[in-house]
């Protein structure tokens, strides 16, 4: 049987996805990760996370702008790769940044906000990620997952607050900004479709668009 | 040569700045300065890419010239200097490569690899220094008469940066005691305060509102007049590189790094405190003493512990983290200066 293209799509996406992992391994063993090697993966693995986050907001809004439902999988695909990243991110942070000091990292949980909002945002993704093999969607039923996975909507915001806290120490708040306005553009971007479906419902028997799916 | 090799930048080290640049117009004009740009993992792929794409230079060709100006250790102009061995420590020295790449000089730019990228801009010949105020003398001082005020030592200090790492760095230079004394402090004069240069066309990083430019730090006339104050001119045997603060810092080793400004064009000493930058921007977090203390955290970080950059396997990777040391390991020789002082408060 001849592969569908949206499995073809999937693949090249899941390879793309690969490549800022493949580049990470790569330079930790030929030494090209700069002065600080535990600062350089932790920054890479947390802004890859966010990034993956964001396309994978960004399916839905492409998917229906250009009519091609053979994007709508890869919400699945780029959601797990951003958790894959974000749980490298943790892994960094516990094993290599934090050496695995218990009391740093209890201060760091309980007083600082930058930390919290983080862990937040992966806490929200885990359960995102456990609920996504087929069987489990199957036994929620569409209604109840649907309204689960509606947290990505407060992962995402969580994940960007994360990082523009930690910047703001410096005043370097220009890359997170980058972020937050892009996620500010996604979010909006449902909103002025929640809003429009909810006018033409009430004016007069439209189609609802909101029946396919929100994210 | 006893310096340690380190594998970073290894290749940069041989290839003639031509060709550097070449790839790094490269990679531009693939757009990855723009699309790739937060990203170190795809500007690496990236220049992998292009350094595959073009002819490899031959060894040996790198520049080793004598350069009064610059951002590569090796192309510097040497710097004599005797090493006094009483002030400095025994622990290994921070390969130059990695100290000399990974640096927080904001005028050029806010990531570590920022300045090494984008000093060449700074001219620093002809430099001068203004040092006035609260003095019988004031001057106005040639850097090349600078380099001649006082016999040039070496002293290898631990430096901690407030963000909890540490290097271990051969300074060039003599105590700052010396200039203060050319010009003669009067009874009134408590306090020092020193300017780094504020020019957009040489430093890029003056168009971001990061802090409020000029960068300004200072000193208790005490500490100012200290014997490890030191007035930097070289590191690594050679004159300062442009991201390392050319053509004149200070070096205040019981103090996190910001303390030690860069690239100054000024020093005035003063009656009452001044004002400086970080402690201007936020004072809860960067205190005008801002002394190494493990016990006063900064709200986002613990400052118990410290990662000293290049140790262990793997480019530092797999390093533990090192217990930081009150006044960074010089409390003996300072301590006294703050006798009575509760340092929670004059953090």
């Amino acid at each position: 049987m001849a592969r569908r293209p949206s499995d073809r799509l999937r693949y090249a996406v899941h390879l793309l996805c690969l490549l800022p992992l493949a580049a990470l391994v790569y330079g930790t063993f030929t030494l090209q990760l700069g002065a600080n090697p535990v600062e350089t993966l932790e920054h890479e693995t947390g802004l890859w996370a966010l990034i993956l986050l964001l396309a994978c907001l960004g399916v839905t809004p492409l998917r229906q702008l250009s009519g091609l439902g053979l994007l709508g999988p890869l919400r699945r695909t780029l959601g797990l790769w951003a958790f894959a990243y974000a749980v490298m991110h943790l892994l960094v942070y516990l094993l290599l940044d934090r050496a695995l000091l218990l009391s740093e990292i209890v201060t760091d949980l309980t007083e600082r906000p930058y930390i919290m909002l983080g862990a937040g945002a992966l806490l929200l993704l885990t359960v995102l990620a456990a609920t996504s093999p087929k069987a489990v969607v199957r036994r929620l039923g569409g209604l109840r997952w649907r309204r689960i996975h509606r947290a990505i909507y407060l992962a995402a915001p969580l994940a960007v607050m994360h990082f523009l806290w930690l910047k703001a120490d410096k005043n370097a708040l220009q890359e997170p900004l980058l972020y937050a306005g892009v996620l500010a553009v996604l979010l909006g971007w449902r909103l002025a479709q929640g809003i429009r479906t909810r006018l033409g419902r009430s004016v007069g028997p439209h189609q609802d668009a909101s029946r396919h799916g929100s994210h | 040569m006893t310096r340690k090799s380190w594998q970073f930048l290894k290749e940069a080290d041989v290839t003639p700045e031509a060709v550097f640049q070449q790839r790094r117009q490269l990679i531009r004009s693939l757009g990855a300065g723009s699309i790739l740009g937060p990203s170190a993992s795809l500007r690496m792929l990236a220049q992998g890419l292009a350094g595959a794409g073009l002819a490899t230079a031959p060894l040996g060709l790198g520049a080793k010239g004598a350069a009064l100006g610059g951002t590569r250790i090796d192309d510097m102009a040497p710097l004599a200097a005797k090493r006094n061995a009483a002030l400095s420590t025994d622990e290994p020295q921070t390969a130059a490569e990695i100290v000399t790449t990974y640096n927080n000089f904001y005028e050029f730019g806010l990531d570590k690899a920022d300045p090494s990228e984008n000093a060449g801009t700074l001219q620093t010949r002809p430099w001068t220094v203004v040092v006035e105020g609260a003095c019988h003398k004031p001057k106005t001082f040639d850097i090349e008469d600078l380099l001649k005020l006082a016999p040039m030592e070496e002293r290898i200090y631990r430096l901690r940066c407030v963000e909890a790492w540490s290097i271990v760095v051969p300074w060039m230079g003599y105590p700052l005691s010396a200039l203060l004394k050319a010009v003669e402090p009067t009874g009134n004069a408590r306090y020092v305060a020193f300017e780094t240069l504020a020019d957009r066309r040489q430093m890029p990083g003056l168009r971001s509102p990061v802090l409020d430019w000029p960068y300004r730090e200072g000193l208790r006339l005490d500490e100012a007049q200290h014997p490890l104050t030191l007035l930097t001119f070289g590191q690594y045997g050679k004159l300062l590189p442009n991201q390392s603060g050319a053509p004149i810092r200070l070096v205040v080793p019981w103090k996190y790094g910001y303390k030690g400004a860069k690239s100054i064009v000024r020093i005035r000493l003063t009656e009452t405190q001044p004002v400086t930058a970080w402690n201007q921007a936020a004072p809860d977090e960067y205190g005008f003493y801002s002394n190494v203390n493990p016990n006063v955290r900064h709200p986002r970080w613990s400052q118990a512990t410290e990662r000293r950059l290049g140790e262990g396997a793997l480019g530092g990777l797999l390093a533990p983290r090192r217990k930081t040391e009150m006044f960074n390991g010089y409390g003996e020789a300072v301590a006294a200066l703050y006798a009575g002082m509760d340092l929670k408060k004059f953090h």
